[in-house]
């Protein structure tokens, strides 16, 4: 892959954050007086991808396949093993301590229980406006602080006149209002959502879909949208990555791996998903996969989906597929028996024209 | 107690539905005012059916399946009026004692978060071995055996060598499989499973649900499934109940439901999910929040919410459930004219 030049020229079609080989290990210690490592747990394991100006790429996969991790990574809350993070083309572990505080301004995250990431003792106009004290050259000239919030508490769809008022007053989809709110304060080119809607009732998840794309469009903002349900993503993603315990399984646009996906185990994700349609649900095709997801301290060797995989065969175990392109420009699958199928049932009209399939 | 004794614990040669319950209210005691949970819910489930009862939290969903399994807390909870009747004995007002003769062999549970319903410090298969030693009276190498046959039953590899395994030593979709292997374990003619999936992984998700409706063929067992998701419903329910604010606002058979539905409350969450099959420009979301049980708006407690709202909706008396075909009711004052539109909005 190639490496960015040293001194960037930023255009629109840059992508506004390119992740090259990231990883991610963690020790396993045993032992308390005297800590000795007994191990490594590789989370993240050479993650790759670009992401595109104003748009959104989603990172799914299973719980424990690392893909919180990547996020946490992009954010700073984690320090990469190895691998690096550019945003703008720059390379944020070259930056000073003084520069990187100023580059964190553009990545900002959204997490996904709102009832546990918000100070309970924090009104919410000290929850939002909390950025500002931290950046203070954040805040536009002449502008308050108490203005900016009631703004951003009006942009978000919270009544600025609650600002008063604590996390416990406010309902779950208003808490991730909020959330929103604050990671929206220091107007990020990027924001990481880390399952933004999974804790929500369904009637209000669409409301803060809906706002979250709305924001998208007003603001130019990118998403990294990390996400379990595969149907949230396929509404709000441009590009989608499926991970596999630690490392990229499938990568591509959203018609690509919606309607061509061709990793077996994207395929058994797709087929899993139950569809609120009874008689559809009755009659689809359905894969489902023997046992759980193996520990990440001790992954199966090679291609780390064999032990679940009803494709597997011997090389399987013994040689790691690397990602190739097998179908169209910027589709790229970590398998030996990649091949395309159709999981879904397609709604009239069908899948985007986007994909040319190539011998 | 033996086995053959509990079988007639209910009445002998029993023909009609397994379970009724009927005009249920639960109510409860707060700080603030009563919080009336559940205001007259009705259904019926027949031996080896399945139906599942749909909503949002504070919907009464789990205070009517707590009701039914007798583990509401009573005070703050009341059952001021209603019935549910297992085989034709009445539940309601049955003392603790009684209850606890039900509980497990007749009526069993298993909750969203199979981890908090375990023992952490009694191994898996001890705490299993333990139904069949309480309830069976099976010595401890029979409870054993019985024990490892059901692990095998909800198909927990290797069972043997992890009968003496912990809760911790497993994954969210095995601990999942002990606790249906110990509601199993006693053959219960009902159970009741609340969110059994919500924690879990899609791809376990779609194990678990497959096992349950394996066991529930082969038993003869009612289950009634509590959830949100009106994805996971679809394919192993027979008949829904849509609640709301504690309400029943639609009910009547998969098909119908989904279909041609008569409630708008329930067109709008059919509309609002996100498809895997197509993409949106925006996602036709519900406007508003849920009510507060403290104050639910008087009329049919969806108005604030609806699209099609009249002055009707916005007062007193709440619309009854009224009937739209052969077993499909709707409780909204134009359930006919929603119905006869063959259900979506556009």
């Amino acid at each position: 892959m190639a490496v960015f030049e040293s001194d960037p020229v930023l255009s629109e079609s840059d992508p506004v954050l390119k992740v090259v080989d990231l990883a991610k290990d963690y020790p396993i210690t045993r032992g308390i007086l005297f800590r000795k490592q007994i191990g490594t747990v590789s989370a993240v394991d050479g993650i790759s991808f670009e992401l595109p100006r104003a748009q959104t790429l989603a990172i799914v996969g299973e719980s424990g396949c690392g893909k919180s991790t990547v996020g946490r990574l992009l954010v700073g809350l984690e320090r990469p093993t190895r691998g690096s993070v550019f945003v703008d083309g720059v390379d944020l572990a070259t930056l000073s301590p003084k520069a990187l505080l100023a580059k964190r301004r553009d990545i900002q995250i959204v997490l996904q229980d709102p009832y546990t990431s918000l100070d309970p003792r924090s009104t919410v106009r000290k929850i939002i406006g909390e950025p500002f004290d931290i950046h203070p050259s954040a805040l536009p000239k002449g502008k308050t602080k108490k203005a900016m919030v009631g703004e951003l508490m009006d942009r978000v769809g919270l009544n600025p006149e609650f600002a008063n008022r604590y996390p416990h007053q406010f309902s779950g989809g208003q808490r991730q209002r909020i959330g929103i709110a604050r990671a929206l304060a220091l107007r990020p080119k990027i924001i990481i959502a880390d399952e933004p809607v999974s804790a929500l009732d369904v009637s209000i998840q669409a409301q803060v879909m809906n706002l979250l794309m709305d924001l998208r469009d007003d603001f130019g903002l990118s998403y990294v949208f990390v996400s379990h349900d595969l149907s949230v993503v396929r509404q709000i993603a441009d590009r989608v990555l499926v991970m596999y315990l630690g490392r990229l399984a499938e990568i591509g646009s959203e018609p690509q791996i919606f309607e061509h996906s061709t990793h077996p185990y994207t395929q058994a994700l797709l087929s899993a998903v139950p569809v609120p349609d009874p008689q559809h649900q009755r009659e689809r095709e359905s894969i489902t996969l023997g046992g759980d997801l193996p520990s990440p301290a001790a992954p199966p060797s090679a291609c780390r989906f064999h032990t679940r995989c009803w494709k597997a065969q011997e090389i399987c175990s013994i040689e790691t597929p690397l990602p190739r392109q097998l179908l169209g420009e910027g589709h790229l699958v970590a398998c030996h028996f990649a091949e395309e199928r159709s999981m879904i049932g397609t709604a009239a009209g069908g899948g985007d024209q986007a994909q040319r399939r190539e011998p | 107690m033996s086995r053959a004794v509990r079988k007639t614990a209910g009445a002998e040669g029993w023909t009609g539905p397994l379970l009724s319950v009927e005009d249920l209210n639960v109510q409860f005691k707060t700080r603030d005012g009563l919080v009336r949970a559940v205001n007259g819910v009705s259904f019926e489930l027949n031996a080896g059916e399945t139906i599942a009862i749909l909503g949002e939290s504070g919907s009464g969903k789990s205070v009517t399946a707590q009701a039914v399994m007798g583990i509401l807390d009573m005070p703050p909870a009341s059952i001021p009026k209603g019935s549910i009747r297992l085989k034709g004995r009445e539940l309601v007002g049955l003392s603790e004692k009684d209850y606890r003769e039900i509980r497990g062999t007749q009526i069993a549970m298993i909750f969203q978060d199979a981890l908090s319903s375990l023992n952490p410090v009694i191994s898996v298969g001890e705490q299993i071995a333990e139904m069949y030693r309480l309830h069976d009276g099976l010595s401890r190498s029979d409870a054993k055996t019985a024990a490892i046959d059901v692990m095998q039953r909800v198909r927990i590899p290797a069972a043997a060598q992890r009968f003496g395994d912990y809760p911790h030593q497993f994954s969210g979709g095995m601990r999942q499989r002990i606790m249906i292997a110990m509601m199993i374990s006693q053959r219960p003619q009902l159970l009741i499973a609340d969110e059994p999936t919500t924690a879990l992984d899609v791809t376990v998700q779609a194990q678990v649900m497959e096992l349950l409706a394996e066991l529930q063929r082969d038993s003869d067992m009612g289950l009634i499934l509590i959830t949100h998701d009106l994805g996971v419903v679809a394919d192993v329910a027979q008949r829904i109940t849509v609640m709301y604010a504690g309400r029943t606002m639609e009910q009547g058979t998969v098909d119908e439901i989904y279909d041609q539905p008569a409630n708008p409350y329930t067109i709008g969450l059919l509309e609002s999910i996100p498809k895997l099959a197509e993409t949106v420009e925006r996602l036709p979301a519900i406007r508003g929040l849920p009510p507060n049980l403290l104050q639910v708006p008087p009329g049919c407690p969806f108005h604030p919410r609806c699209p099609l709202a009249q002055d009707v909706c916005r007062r007193d008396p709440r619309p009854p459930l009224e009937t739209v075909s052969e077993g499909h009711v709707s409780s909204c004052w134009f359930a006919k004219e929603v119905h006869a539109r063959g259900g979506l909005r556009v």
